[in-house]
This record gives C-alpha cells, sequence and structure tokens, in this order.
C-alpha cells in the first residue's frame, strides 16, 4: 500500500510540473493557434538562470530562503523576457502566415535556444542544489512524500488559482478570452491584440520558470536539453486535457503524471516516454478534441 | 539615409539584448568547483552584434512588406528568379547539366576516398531530402519522425542480414517495401490530424522507434548496435575496401537519379496534384471529391519508402547502425534540407542537401556552430523567404484566347 502511495503522490508531484508547463501551451494556443515549440526552452533557460543566481549568491553567503526566493524571481523574470522575445522575433512576422511557416519557426527558435545555451554554458548535466529545507512537521511521512514535493504541489495550485482569477476577473484577462475567440472582432472593439498576446507569452514564460526552478531542485541537476522531452510531455498533457483549456491542461497533466509514475513503478522504467507518445496517439484517435475540450468545426 | 531614430532603436535592441543575455552568456558558474566565471567580453559582443543585426533586420522588413504591398495592389512583379531564369533557359541549362553529370561521374577518380565518402554520405541526405518533400512539400504534411523510416530501413537490412544472411540488392528493396508499410501505419492513426498535431505526433512515432530499438535487447542488440554489416556486393564478387567506396558512390548516383525521375513524374500526376491540392485547403480539395485519406497515405508510404531505402544504404555504406543515428536532430536537419532549398522543389532540395551537408564538413571550425545556425536559418528562411532559395514555381495557365475574342 505504501509502494501505492508512494507512486500516486509521485505522480501528483510530476503531473503538478507538467501543469505548470502545460498552461503556457495551452494559454498560447488558444490566444494564436500555434505551438509554442520554444516553450520548452523557455522553461530551461528560467532553471539555468536561477543556477547561475544561486551558485553567485551561494558564494556571496547570503541565506539559504533569500536565495531561493531572489532566484526565484529573477528567473521568472528572465524566462518572461525571453518569451517576449521570442515571440517579437520568430512568430509575430508570421502572424497572417501559413500556419507550417510559424511552426517550422518555432521548431527553428527550439533549435537555436537550446544551442545557445550549450555553447555558452556547458553540455554537462550540471547539479542543482536543493533549497528548500526538509519540513520538521513532515517528518512522519518523510518516507512517502518529501518537503519539495509538498512545497511543488502548492506551488502549483496557487498558481493554477492565480491565472484562473486573472483569465475570468480581470481586463486582461477578458481581452485574452476575446482575443481567442475572434481576433479581428477583438480588433474592432478596441483590443490592442499584439499587447495581449505579448502578456500571454509573459504569463505563460513565467509559469514555465517557476515550474523549472521547482523541478530542478526536484531532480537535482539539469542540462541544455531537459526543455525539450519536458515541453513534449507537457504538450501531451495539454493536448491530453483539451488544448485551450486551462483547467484541461491541468487534468491533462495530472492524468499524464499517474500514467508515468504507475507505468514505470509496475512495469518498466525504459520505455517511460514511450508511454507518454503511446496516450497522446490514443487520445487523438479516440478523442482529438481532449477530455475537456470543444471539438471545433471547421469551416472554409 | 539611417535615420537618427533608427538608430535609437538599434541602440534599445543592443541594450536589451544585453540585458537578455547577461545571465547565460556572460557568468558561467562550475557548482562543483564553487568557481564564477565573468565573461564581460561576451556582452559587448552582443551589444555590438544585436546593433548591426537590428539593422540588418529591419532593412529586410522593410523590404518585406513592400513586397507584400506590391502584390496586394495587383501588380505583376515579373521577376522570375534567377534560378529558374537559368534553368528556362536551353543554351546555359544543357551545357551545364552535362558538366554537373561528367564531374558527378569522375568525382571518385580524381578525389580521394575521404571526399568519396562525404559526397556519399551528401547523396544519401539529397534522397531523404526528396523523400521528405513529397510529404513536407508537395502534400503539406510536417512529419518530424521522418528518422524513423529511416532506422526502419537500416535495421531491415542489418537484421535480414545477421539472421538470414541475405545480401543489399535483396534487402532494397525488401527495405523500401517495410518502409511503405510502416508509413501506412503510421498514417492510420493521424488521418484525422491537422498541422501541429501531426508534427508532435509523428515526433513521437520517431521517438518510440528510437527508444524501442535502444531497449529490446533481444531484439535489435541495444544501444551497441549491429556491426559488420557487409557492403554490396557486385554480381557476387566481394570487392576491396577502396573499389566497394566507389561503388557505393556509384549506386548511389542511380538511386539518386531514379528518385528524381519518381518524384519529378509523381508531381505532375494525378496523385501530385491531388497532394498540392490538400496542401492548399483540405476542406477545398475534399469537395473536389478527392479521396483525403488515400491521398495522404500515399504521400507517407512514398516518403517513408525513399527515406526506407536511404537507410539500407546507409547501412552499407557504414556497415554499422546503432540507435544514436536516429535521433530527432537527423529528423529536423532533413527538414532544414526540404526548407532551405525550397519545399517542393526538386533541385533546391538537391542543391539544400549539398550545402548543408558538405559545409560542415569543409569548415570544421564551424561545425560547432551548426546546430545554432539551423536554427537560425529555419526562422529567417520562414520570416523572409519561405519559399526557400530556389523556390518551386507554380504552373501558370494562361487564357490567350479570351483576350483576341474581346477585340473582335
Amino acid at each position: 500500500m505504501d509502494y501505492f502511495l508512494e507512486l500516486f503522490l509521485g505522480g501528483l508531484t510530476r503531473g503538478s510540473i507538467y501543469a505548470l508547463i502545460a498552461l503556457g501551451y495551452t494559454m498560447v494556443y488558444g490566444i494564436i493557434g500555434l505551438i509554442n515549440f520554444a516553450h520548452g526552452e523557455i522553461y530551461m533557460i528560467g532553471a539555468f538562470t536561477a543556477l547561475i543566481v544561486i551558485s553567485v549568491l551561494t558564494l556571496m553567503g547570503m541565506n539559504t530562503l533569500a536565495i531561493l526566493v531572489i532566484a526565484g524571481v529573477i528567473a521568472v523574470i528572465y524566462s518572461s523576457a525571453y518569451g517576449y522575445t521570442v515571440e517579437k522575433i520568430a512568430y509575430k512576422p508570421l502572424r497572417n502566415a501559413p500556419r507550417l511557416s510559424a511552426l517550422i519557426s518555432a521548431i527553428g527558435m527550439s533549435l537555436f535556444l537550446q544551442n545557445y545555451v550549450l555553447l555558452a554554458q556547458t553540455s554537462d548535466f550540471l547539479p542543482f542544489p536543493c533549497l528548500i529545507p526538509d519540513f520538521e512537521f513532515m517528518e512522519p511521512y518523510a518516507h512517502i512524500i518529501g518537503s519539495t514535493e509538498i512545497v511543488i504541489l502548492i506551488t502549483t495550485a496557487v498558481v493554477m488559482v492565480l491565472l484562473t482569477i486573472m483569465i475570468k476577473f480581470t481586463k486582461i484577462g477578458k481581452a485574452m478570452r476575446a482575443t481567442s475567440q475572434d481576433k479581428t472582432m477583438a480588433m474592432l472593439v478596441g483590443i490592442n491584440v499584439n499587447r495581449v498576446i505579448s502578456v500571454t507569452f509573459i504569463v505563460g514564460s513565467a509559469t514555465a520558470a517557476i515550474g523549472g526552478v521547482l523541478i530542478a531542485s526536484h531532480v537535482g541537476m539539469i542540462n541544455f536539453y531537459v526543455g525539450f522531452i519536458a515541453g513534449i510531455k507537457a504538450f501531451v498533457a495539454a493536448v491530453l486535457g483539451g488544448i485551450g483549456s486551462i483547467p484541461g491542461a491541468v487534468l491533462g497533466s495530472f492524468i499524464l503524471g499517474w500514467t508515468e509514475s504507475f507505468a514505470t513503478g509496475y512495469v518498466s522504467s525504459d520505455y517511460e516516454d514511450v508511454f507518454a507518445f503511446l496516450f497522446l496517439v490514443l487520445i487523438l484517435i479516440f478523442r482529438p478534441a481532449g477530455i475537456l475540450g470543444r471539438s471545433e468545426k471547421y469551416k472554409i | 539615409m539611417i535615420k537618427f531614430n533608427e538608430i535609437k532603436r538599434a541602440f534599445l535592441v543592443s541594450i536589451w539584448f544585453m540585458f537578455l543575455t547577461f545571465p547565460i552568456m556572460v557568468i558561467r558558474v562550475n557548482p562543483v568547483e564553487r568557481i564564477v566565471e565573468w565573461r564581460w567580453k561576451n556582452m559587448i559582443l552582443v551589444g555590438i552584434g544585436s546593433f548591426l543585426l537590428s539593422f540588418v533586420w529591419n532593412y529586410l522588413m522593410k523590404r518585406k512588406e513592400l513586397g507584400v504591398k506590391k502584390t496586394e495592389a495587383g501588380e505583376e512583379t515579373g521577376t522570375i528568379p534567377l534560378a529558374q531564369r537559368i534553368l528556362g533557359e536551353k543554351r546555359i541549362y544543357i551545357p551545364g547539366l552535362v558538366a554537373i553529370g561528367v564531374f558527378t561521374m569522375v568525382f571518385p577518380l580524381i578525389f580521394s576516398m575521404y571526399q568519396t565518402t562525404i559526397m556519399t554520405t551528401a547523396l544519401i541526405y539529397v534522397m531523404l531530402g526528396l523523400g521528405l518533400n513529397i510529404v513536407v512539400g508537395l502534400a503539406g504534411l510536417l512529419d518530424l519522425g521522418y528518422v524513423a523510416f529511416y532506422a526502419v530501413g537500416a535495421y531491415a537490412y542489418a537484421l535480414l542480414n545477421y539472421h538470414f544472411g541475405l545480401g543489399f540488392w535483396m534487402a532494397l528493396p525488401i527495405g523500401g517495401v517495410l518502409g511503405a508499410i510502416f508509413g501506412i501505419l503510421l498514417g492510420f492513426p493521424v488521418l484525422r490530424l491537422r498541422g501541429d498535431y501531426l508534427a508532435i505526433v509523428t515526433l513521437g512515432f520517431g521517438e518510440i522507434i528510437r527508444i524501442i530499438l535502444e531497449n529490446w535487447n533481444e531484439f535489435s542488440f541495444g544501444p551497441s548496435g549491429i556491426a559488420n554489416i557487409p557492403r554490396p556486393s557486385l554480381f557476387g564478387i566481394d570487392l576491396s575496401v577502396h573499389s566497394s567506396i566507389i561503388y557505393i558512390y556509384y549506386i548511389m548516383i542511380a538511386l539518386c537519379l531514379f528518385t528524381v525521375f519518381v518524384v519529378n513524374r509523381l508531381q505532375d500526376s494525378r496523385i501530385g496534384r491531388a497532394w498540392i491540392a490538400l496542401r492548399e485547403d483540405e476542406v477545398a480539395c475534399e469537395a473536389m471529391g478527392i479521396d483525403k485519406a488515400k491521398t495522404k497515405l500515399t504521400a507517407f508510404s512514398l516518403g517513408a519508402t525513399w527515406a526506407s531505402m536511404a537507410g539500407v544504404m546507409f547501412a552499407a555504406k557504414t556497415t554499422f547502425v546503432n540507435p544514436a543515428s536516429f535521433t530527432i536532430w537527423e529528423s529536423i536537419m532533413i527538414l532544414c534540407i526540404v526548407v532551405l532549398g525550397g519545399m517542393g522543389s526538386i533541385i533546391g532540395v538537391i542543391a539544400g542537401a549539398l550545402v548543408l551537408i558538405l559545409t560542415p564538413e569543409y569548415l570544421r571550425a564551424f561545425s560547432e556552430y551548426r546546430m545554432l545556425a539551423f536554427g537560425t536559418m529555419l526562422v529567417v528562411m520562414m520570416i523572409f523567404r519561405p519559399g526557400g532559395f530556389i523556390p518551386n514555381v507554380r504552373r501558370v495557365y494562361k487564357f490567350e484566347g479570351v483576350k483576341s475574342a474581346d477585340k473582335s
């Protein structure tokens, strides 16, 4: 039973991290209908920035909690800046181009960012210090769930609630929903669509950065390639839940997290990535719109 | 004249990029030895680089907008791309073709074995590029798992030879047929998917094949791969290493010519026109009575056939296969070839393959930045020259009789 519980909670943690990345995908897709292939790289850059800041501050001898907060904030700022710039360079000029062009451009951007980090930093795995302290009240449950996992779960929940509030109740959230429904119409009623898209990219990148810092301290190491696979799996999660839908992305992430956790726990860990992809193919065959997505009718 | 505004803009851009690249470009940490290295030189380079690039970017953007306006105003640009004009001119075209033909025929005789091997590799990529061109360029289906079919071919030859002792000439058609079967197998589940989903599913398919090859030790011998695959034999005679390299080169030339011939014929056939219609608009294409499922499946399976045959060739050339040769980056590389050359254009794809494969071989210092350059290239090409360097020219039908009828 303990083993089952451990796998269950492991899947939950995994799922929350996928959720943080999947939110960015789903928001961007909902608004401009494009898979932001470079999203996984944004997440990786967030984690790298955090690692660099942590290393520098540790050498300066700050205390752990301050370092954690500062590193998190800087990682969020930088990831957002990267997300904003990537959109301006690679996607904005292609707003009216065929979908295939925008997609290829996105793949190019992903390739570029990976190799940029590879060349400027290193190709080795770097150890990522675990800065989240072990809570005392967690002591009796330590064999099932660690403090890092608890922090991950809580952070994910908070981010999710904040995002939902932003989209449901704020002015920019309303503008986002309008833009995703009909771009031309939104422009006609005076919404600055370019600004809305920029904000979407910034918000999506910021959540990805939070995910990046959390998963890096959970796994304990990073390299330039971590973003790619995590990005693809988060995408699978977003599709699973119904792309464009925020609760869908979260639900899809949890399902994917549990699937992977149980599959690796009871079947074999060699085929971990295969499960995610098989799942994606099955979902797309039987329910292309995802669990919570609306099926879209394609008209001329 | 460069205006003050533009300089100010470029200055702001360079400040922004200096800020953006600061942690990654300037600081390098070594968490194990606890050393922090500050590389301020990089920051200055980024600043100057982005300042200059911003002017280039603006200039290109303006030119692009001008072009868009012209076509919107209905003005005939009338400029056929240079490459196409040369091809249209019979006086240049035929001697040029003869010269290239003679050059490729005598290539292995004048250059060293090393050069011939590189050229053979480039020719394998020409074949892969032409195959992917069917799927991406003609049918407009973005396939990111193309390398899976390449792996199918390579492993088909390696395993058939290991278990049954089949030779190259037997394995080549079998590999091709296997590739086609795999193409259809992949094609079925993705029939209903549009562009971006398709890209991800095919990417997943490619990764699944690679992971299975890596982990299923009883079947594929895992990450260590299969060695000692025989090179092709000439009517049952085993050749020495040197002469067999030359022999492989000639086989490759023949295969490439065959590919070009088939793709060229396909392009103007009924099925080829159905692909192009599918690429332009799926709904309209169906309304015209084209069977969407059949068209997509043929595109997938024909594309896969070429990849698979190129895979057999690859196994025969290197005499060794392992899963590390078939990563997603290989797929993206082939995609780069098609995009750089020009989607749908045969000459473009050939030129793209030769340029992309040969340049890093000869500029060794540059090869470290290869992937960075490819990424940049994909973005820049899509923005400023979506048709590639040698774009495909659409067949234009003119109604000449109508005008004369108006006059009378």
